[in-house]
């Protein structure tokens, strides 16, 4: 590197920033490509019908990507949301079959609205445990929300001692019918699902640019300690990113039993990685600081696509999963690319400035 | 002896070194003389570290060529360098705390067996002979965690010197270490000389330099300004090279009187992990409009004072009082509010978040101020933002800009900055100006001025004397955690201050253990 001519130094700093203006935009570029790709391999591939279901595919991946990448970019990780979205499916199908019985004669039924509420707040609590594991006791976070994930799975096989709760229609005299607009219900021609994951992503979205919170999960993430010393509250920044990260997961255990009218205490299982995948594959640095609402959303998609585009292209699934992982393996080699060239684009330019 | 005396073993030839955001050296010629004591001076930032680092091996230049013995070399890697026969002893202590002193001498050159398993014995009776020749009174076995900072400075001097380098490169060793040490080093030194190895010397504390430096060389914002014998300069000289004036740019006192006691530390005392206290017993009181200097040297306990005070150990007692009324809150974000702030001595670690904008670090620690309801106001910030970086005069083109890409100064100013935007009545500065050129300096000791004259109360920490003596309104002077010295500008010396700092030092009794429960 040292004895390349300052001409030929000059030349590649401006190939290189063309290449950086590229590489910055990688994960639109991949969503675009599969787009292409796919419309043309594969039939039907563009109908509408195909189009609206694998938004919705998207979205519940989507969701969970979102609480992850506030958790990345405070510099942890969240192994427990796909056992949070099973426990809360658990939960919302058990408040719809038989309520909570009192002990004294009397049994609760709520109505769907309210049994979305609790199911989120159940949400919300797992993702507090986690918080006051990691923020209080000091557990890393990497094996605090991994025994949370053994936990709320257990949790979730034992309120049905491993059974389904099936056929979640409600009963009219109980006011308990409707469950299933969630996952089937439509506005303006859309899924319900993808109307709230557009409400989230907005609020989450807006929350990061323009709310104290937003800026101190950035804070937190790029240096901990000098974020502590500017009077950032580091453990309530981190009980906030894991109780959203929970909240996220539960609204998706609501929409898959919704969906299906069941819930199965096994759903959920390895969404985590998905997650993490989607995350990481939208520009989130697993170091920390470093990520966006939106490009998260994208690398759902293009996760999402991928896989859904090859089941129709009938890809076996195996093969899938290699594909699928090796998709993540450049997406991180490319951002480990873009950073050093980046640094160098930055190095030759003062250089050249003086 | 002449020039010719000494033969040059080693030649760095228009050598430059670019790190994202700043030239830290530009087109360096530097030659290193056999048996001799090449020293190398210059202000804080100004390069010294870096050259030493790429004669080291741990970084690589940029452009230029490195001779040694004449032939032109490439390190890739430090260790590369020590099997050319280049040691350093560096800066920041690169000790591992968690093991012990023979096994840090020989870290990566470990004594083994024929069955490849490490001679603990022979490694501590090996590493022994060392540590007698420094006289430090530290044991092999011992672990360096458990060692005062001056203690772990010398077993990094050990380790260098049992490389049995050709060219060992002392990065300020004396930094941490008492009159009584430095002369033991300064005899090691003689020793070496004597066998022939070439010493780069690098240090801030002139009147050691000229006492034992053979050639000198100036280096100045990355540039290299002057390069002599040292028999033919004079401290006026050195000063001279160093700053391109005869005198630093020290803000002049502007004569306003201080006002009431805006600050009060009582009985401040931290519990050091090993045993004993980091910070023992220190009360003290500032007024408004004052600039108290707190003197030290390094592992003095100033840092901790300023953390304890900050309320960043839970663990930390004694109490502090605001304009007269006590602060219970212990967190750092409560005292914040009440009219604390802190510019941290080491800014990459705790000072800033390098990889966000210039503007979201400055209004990091302020952001309730532009929050309305809960949506924080881009024009109010940027209006703060914009306001701040005039006041500071902070070098920057955008705010957007990543703060990592500014200079050490104009990284400083933004920390400060930071600081300021909380409005605060009492600011703690541990050392604000290391790691900075001299232009920057000269604008942060000018803004300590005005701060004071707008009354707030300053309480700053440094480990350099020139500074302590010209900016404060009084001097506290600290050693091994407690307060030593408390002087009035008009009454203190150098002489005073020095020797209150090295209270309690030489060899420390090792029983001591006061924990004070």
């Amino acid at each position: 590197m040292t004895d390349i001519p300052a001409k030929a130094a000059v030349s590649s700093a401006s190939r290189g920033s063309v290449l950086l203006t590229l590489m910055k935009a990688r994960t639109f570029i991949a969503l675009i490509a599969v787009l292409v790709f796919f419309s043309i391999a594969a039939p039907n591939f563009l109908s509408a019908a195909n189009l609206i279901l694998m938004s919705k595919h998207v979205a519940l991946n989507a969701f969970l990507a979102m609480g992850m990448t506030f958790v990345i970019v405070t510099g942890g990780i969240d192994l427990s949301v796909g056992s949070i979205v099973g426990l809360c499916g658990m939960v919302a199908g058990y408040l719809v079959l038989n309520g909570i019985d009192l002990q004294i004669g009397y049994t609760i039924y709520f109505n769907v609205f309210e049994i979305a509420l609790i199911t989120l707040l159940v949400g919300i609590l797992i993702g507090a445990v986690n918080g006051l594991l990691i923020t209080r006791l000091n557990v890393a976070p990497f094996i605090a929300t991994l025994g949370v994930l053994y936990v709320a799975r257990g949790l979730a096989l034992l309120s049905s001692d491993g059974r389904t709760f099936p056929n979640l229609v409600g009963k009219p005299e109980l006011g308990t019918t409707g469950f299933g607009f969630l996952g089937a219900g439509r506005l303006l021609g859309l899924p319900v699902s993808i109307w709230i994951l557009v409400v989230v992503a907005l609020g989450a979205a807006y929350l990061a640019r323009y709310t104290p919170l937003g800026r101190h999960i950035f804070a937190v993430g790029g240096n901990e300690r000098a974020a502590r010393i500017s009077g950032v509250r580091v453990n309530m920044v981190k009980m906030f990113v894991y109780m959203f990260s929970g909240f996220c997961a539960a609204i998706v255990g609501l929409i898959i039993s919704s969906e299906l009218m069941a819930s199965h205490p096994a759903t959920g299982e390895s969404f985590e990685l998905n997650a993490i995948a989607a995350a990481v594959l939208g520009g989130t640095s697993m170091s920390g600081g470093r990520g966006t609402i939106g490009g998260t959303i994208v690398g759902a998609f293009v996760i999402g696509i991928l896989s859904d585009g090859l089941v129709m292209m009938g890809v076996s699934s195996f093969w899938q999963m290699v594909i699928k992982g090796l998709v993540i393996i450049v997406a991180v080699v490319v951002d480990q690319a873009q950073r050093r060239l980046q640094q160098r684009v930055t190095l030759m330019q003062m250089a050249k400035a003086g | 002896m002449g020039a010719t005396g000494h033969d040059v073993i080693l030649k760095l030839e228009d050598v430059s070194k670019v790190y994202s955001g700043t030239v830290a050296v530009k087109r360096a010629n530097f030659e290193v003389r056999k048996g001799a004591v090449n020293v190398l001076v210059g202000e804080n930032g100004a390069g010294k570290s870096t050259l030493m680092k790429i004669i080291a091996g741990v970084e690589q230049p940029t452009a230029g060529r490195i001779l040694l013995d004449g032939d032109e070399v490439s390190f890739s890697s430090s260790g590369d360098a020590v099997s050319r026969g280049i040691g350093m002893v560096f800066q920041e202590l690169n000790l591992f705390g968690n093991m012990s002193v023979a096994e840090n001498i020989f870290a990566t050159r470990e004594i083994t067996n024929r069955f490849r398993k490490i001679d603990r014995k022979a490694q501590e009776r090996r590493a022994a002979e060392f540590l007698e020749r420094l006289e430090a009174g530290i044991r092999p076995d011992m672990l360096v965690e458990d060692l005062r900072i001056g203690q772990q400075q010398l077993v990094e001097i050990a380790k260098a010197v049992s490389l049995d380098a050709r060219i060992l490169i002392m990065d300020e060793p004396t930094s941490a270490l008492s009159a009584a040490e430095v002369e033991i080093l300064f005899k090691v030194i003689a020793d070496l000389k004597a066998r022939g190895v070439a010493i780069v010397y690098i240090s801030h504390r002139l009147e050691e330099l000229i006492r034992i430096g053979d050639y000198i060389t100036v280096l100045r914002d990355g540039r290299i300004t002057g390069q002599e014998e040292m028999k033919n300069v004079d401290t006026q000289w050195i000063v001279r090279q160093m700053i391109g004036s005869d005198a630093k740019d020290f803000a002049k006192a502007d004569g306003h009187v201080a006002g009431e006691e805006i600050f009060r530390a009582e009985a401040i005392c931290l519990p050091r992990a090993t045993g004993g206290l980091a910070v023992d017993h220190v009360s003290l009181s500032l007024r408004a409009g004052e600039i108290l200097g707190i003197y030290g040297l390094m592992g003095a306990g100033r840092s901790e004072l300023f953390d304890c005070i900050m309320g960043r150990h839970g663990q930390a007692t004694g109490e502090i009082f605001i304009a007269g009324k006590k602060v219970r809150e212990r967190d750092t974000t409560r005292r914040i509010r009440r009219g604390l702030a802190l510019i941290p001595e080491d800014r990459q670690r705790e000072g800033l978040v390098s990889i966000l904008s210039v503007a979201s670090n400055l209004t990091l620690a302020s952001l309730s101020r532009f929050v309305r309801l809960f949506h924080i106001s881009g024009a109010d910030e940027r209006q703060a933002v914009t306001g701040m970086v005039r006041e500071l005069a902070i070098k920057v083109a955008d705010p957007a800009q990543e703060v990592s890409s500014l200079s050490g100064g104009n990284q400083q100013k933004v920390v400060i900055g930071k600081a300021l935007l909380t409005g605060p009545k009492v600011l703690l500065m541990d050392e604000p100006s290391r790691g900075i050129d001299v232009g920057a300096k000269a604008d942060v000791f000018r803004t300590m001025r005005r701060l004071s004259r707008d009354g707030l109360g300053i309480l700053f920490a440094t480990s350099d004397l020139d500074e302590v003596m010209a900016l404060s309104d009084r001097i506290a002077v600290m050693s091994n955690g407690k307060l030593t010295g408390m002087f009035d500008r008009a009454e203190a010396t150098e002489a005073a201050i020095v020797a209150a700092s090295a209270f309690g030092h030489g060899p420390v009794p090792h029983t001591e253990n006061k924990a004070h429960d």
